[in-house]
């Protein structure tokens, strides 16, 4: 680490810049962390009304809908969702909400707004880089909502773009549609091309976060010293710097096979669609499932751990308590991440996989089950006894670890081979992994939104609207996600768009409207956040440095924090968890406490209710 | 490292004197010192080159499964590549590395009269390299080796002509992103003999002249591994 001679012009070197440079082509972690949260809370939106659009079917497969045909086309013509459409909405709703809302919500505006923030540094090690890596997504913004307006449609193939489905589209002299399956022709050109400058923006990030974290530390930050948010936000950049150039790569691949007319991923001629046959060579497509895969499993860690860390430093600080088991719960996420690595075959148990080889994917999924278990009874022991304050950040980080609960275990049942092969495509697994990605994640991440937005921008939300909201959502995404348990082991197949066609699940129906009337009250309570949010931005009451009185460096920075973050050079002389310490006269001491100090330093504020 | 003596005075900063007047101060703000800035952007750059080995670890991965399933076919059509050229880019590529590592350590001595020239060597090699391999694509296509544009696959009786394309994709793939890399580690070296013309290193401060030696010397690395995988298939 680096004990650094402290750099006298720290603060106050910063020139003024132009609009431009400050708020636009901006190289401030802060404001770069700002517009990935601003970014991807519009693609929440956008993702979400496709997520809607999907619902909207599956209540009522059947249901004239005036205004589908005008903004969808003619895929439904009358008013009747055409099952293209439908494939292209769930495909788009998964790649939206995966690489354009909660990655880059996690990683670029967490990771962004708080590493150098919780660690003491003025600013990333590469300010350049991050900017770069911030207007690389926008490449990626740009084409992927281009697709939808592609000539035959966005791309139709799921998220996971399996080949064949999602390769063969290019008959002779037709252009790049395909007469296999709409979408899979410009729509997933353009998914792939738009994944790549993804892939490359998230690249630059962890390289960027990586180092930062190794050599930006504040004089007196230790590993252990640091809060779990940036021990978290580590471990993830780790993640995606091993696991996703293999992506990047694999989508290179198959771009190539859909354009060069390779065919790394598809079989020799056997398939012929239209008047085009495959290309020459005589690939394999279960190769497309092992490189995607590989990333793809490591990412839903990407897409948790952040939030885990988040949620650690929120409990902790509500509950008033220091962290029960820090070491441990640093120790978990590196296990969890780990053993991320080695399971992604658990997604290919169905894909024609040695048995024996399914075993140990089998052994080291459930293995996860541990580390993910130290972490929930910790989070436990944390509350437990404390002196809890139930406000938003606290209720919406304890609805994560409740849900998280859920989500978890119904992992072990897809972990297990002889369930799996029962439960694969079906509910059961869209039910699990909202679990995890939806009701965890997303609360995690709206805990993270509450608590830190005071930072982010000196002001409050407000606290009433806040709780309406987490009440609305935390009712109504069980109300979505919950009944998908029941569906997938009555049979209720993942992606299909009309359940009416099967005599078998005409008696589910009811539960599937229940569950459409509550993704709308869930859809449209989310319009309380934003204008909470849009709201508090401008008019919030100020909040002063340290609203809830917690104890990690970026509290003893200004709100919101200047350019080159800290007044003076900050020096860490204790863990970020001191909590209802018996020296302190205070119930929390701030990291920058000298020992034998009693009080926390710095401006005393009323604790806000 | 084996060099960290000659590392160590960035600590001490002013503790030797310029060699070169620098004409803009080198240290960014976000920084304590110029040792933590030469610290970060060698570690940044080994972050990134533990990237790059996955991305070519996945291909290079797909390579051996299907070198494996169609292994007769793959000698078969790994054979139709020059050995000859190929182990002469490997000389060239070699020779670049040395160049790059004797720039390193001259613009750690404040040589930077020889840095400029051994960079310039390292350019000159690295198109030599380009060229070479240039050549070898303009006689893969003259044979008809370029698949889905040019392939003939009536070399040898018995070759599964899909299956030695296949081969070829991987080639072209592979080679094609190492040139790749390549172009962008000779633009690099073009803003770097820039900079060392004008005088903007010094002893105190080169650590960009290092970041890309460590990027040069991967690219070059990634290139022994492909040599023998793709070209020694038959040996």
């Amino acid at each position: 680490m680096s004990v650094s001679i402290p750099h006298e012009a720290g603060a106050h070197q910063h020139p003024q810049l132009s609009f431009l440079r400050k708020y636009i082509f901006s190289e401030d972690h802060k404001v770069i962390g700002i517009q990935f949260m601003f970014s991807g809370v519009i693609f929440l939106m956008l993702g979400g009304a496709l997520a809607l659009l999907v619902r909207l079917q599956l209540g009522w497969p059947h249901a004239q809908v005036p205004i589908l045909d005008k903004i969808m086309g003619d895929g439904s013509a009358g008013g009747r969702m055409g099952y293209d459409t439908y494939n292209m909405l769930f495909t788009m709703h998964a790649s939206v909400m995966i690489f354009f809302v909660i990655i880059p919500l996690l990683t670029g505006a967490f990771g962004n707004f708080l590493i150098p923030l919780q660690i003491g540094a003025p600013d990333m090690a590469f300010p350049k880089l991050n900017m770069m890596s911030y207007w690389f997504m926008w490449p990626a913004f740009t084409i992927i909502l281009i697709s939808f307006f592609a000539h035959g449609g966005a791309a139709s193939s799921g998220w996971t773009s399996y080949p064949t489905i999602a390769s063969i589209s290019m008959p002779a002299g037709q252009g790049f549609e395909s007469p296999a399956q709409a979408g899979s022709g410009w729509g997933q050109i353009l998914w792939l091309m738009s994944l790549i400058f993804v892939g490359i923006s998230s690249m630059m990030g962890s390289v960027n976060y990586i180092t930062t974290i190794i050599n930006m530390r504040c004089s007196g930050m230790t590993l252990f010293r640091m809060p779990m948010s940036v021990w978290s936000l580590f471990i993830t950049a780790i993640l995606q710097a091993f696991a996703l150039p293999v992506l990047t790569v694999a989508l290179f691949l198959q771009l190539m096979d859909k354009t060069l007319n390779t065919s790394f991923f598809l079989p020799p001629g056997t398939l012929n669609f239209g008047n085009w046959q495959t290309g020459p060579g005589g690939g394999q497509t279960l190769l497309w499932q092992h490189l995607f895969w590989f990333y793809s499993h490591p990412a839903v860690y990407i897409m948790i751990l952040p939030a885990m860390g988040m949620v650690s430093d929120v409990i902790s600080t509500f509950s008033r308590k220091p962290l029960f088991g820090y070491k441990p719960m640093v120790y978990s996420i590196t296990g969890i991440a780990g053993l991320g690595f080695i399971v992604w075959g658990h997604h290919m148990f169905q894909s024609g996989m040695d048995p024996r080889l399914g075993t140990g994917f089998m052994l080291a999924t459930i293995m996860i089950a541990l580390p993910s278990a130290v972490k929930t009874f910790n989070w436990l022991g944390t509350i437990w006894q404390g002196n809890l304050t139930l406000n938003t950040p606290m209720l919406n980080a304890l609805a994560f670890v409740s849900m998280f609960v859920i989500g978890g275990l119904s992992g072990i049942f897809m972990a297990a081979t002889p369930v799996d092969v029962y439960i694969h495509d079906s509910y059961f697994i869209v039910a699990h992994l909202h679990y995890v990605l939806f009701m965890s994640t997303v609360f995690g991440i709206f805990a993270g939104i509450y608590f830190w937005f005071p930072k982010m921008f000196g002001r409050m939300m407000n606290e009433r609207w806040g709780k309406v909201h987490f009440a609305i959502t935390f009712i109504a995404s069980n109300g979505v996600f919950y009944p998908m348990h029941i569906l997938g082991i009555a049979g209720h197949m993942r992606r299909i768009a009309d359940p009416e066609q099967y005599q078998f699940l005409k008696p589910l129906m009811p539960i599937n409207e229940f569950m459409s009337i509550s993704a709308f009250v869930l859809g449209f309570g989310q319009f309380i956040f934003l204008a909470n949010l849009f709201y508090s931005v401008f008019w919030g009451p100020k909040s002063g440095r340290n609203p809830w009185h917690s104890n990690s460096l970026e509290w003893t920075a200004p709100s919101p924090p200047p350019h080159g973050n800290f007044e003076s050079p900050p020096v860490v002389y204790r863990g970020p968890y001191e909590y209802s310490s018996p020296e302190g006269e205070e119930d929390y001491l701030p990291q920058t406490t000298p020992p034998g100090e009693t009080k926390p330093a710095g401006e005393a504020v009323p604790q806000h209710a | 490292m084996l060099s960290a003596n000659l590392v160590k005075p960035g600590v001490l900063p002013g503790a030797l004197p310029h060699e070169a007047p620098a004409t803009q101060e080198p240290l960014a703000s976000q920084f304590a010192d110029l040792y933590q800035q030469r610290e970060v952007a060698t570690l940044g750059m080994w972050v990134f080159l533990a990237t790059e080995i996955l991305f070519f670890g996945g291909p290079l991965t797909a390579y051996a499964i299907y070198g494996g399933r169609f292994s007769d076919d793959f000698v078969a059509a790994s054979e139709r590549l020059s050995v000859p050229l190929g182990a002469l880019n490997t000389v060239v590529l070699l020779g670049s590395s040395l160049t790059v590592a004797l720039a390193v350590r001259a613009a750690r001595l404040g040589q930077f009269r020889s840095v400029s020239l051994l960079v310039l060597a390292t350019i000159v090699l690295g198109v030599v390299f380009l060229g070479i391999k240039a050549l070898e694509y303009s006689h893969d296509y003259a044979e008809g080796l370029i698949p889905g544009i040019r392939f003939t696959a009536e070399w040898r009786p018995g070759v599964e002509a899909r299956h030695a394309e296949l081969f070829f994709f991987f080639y072209f793939f592979l080679t094609l992103l190492h040139a790749v890399h390549m172009l962008v580690g000779l633009a690099a070296w073009a803003v770097l003999l820039l900079r060392t013309l004008r005088g903007r290193f010094s002893v105190r401060w080169n650590a960009p002249i290092e970041v890309a030696g460590l990027y040069w010397h991967f690219v070059d690395v990634v290139w022994v591994f492909l040599f023998p995988l793709l070209y020694l298939l038959r040996h």
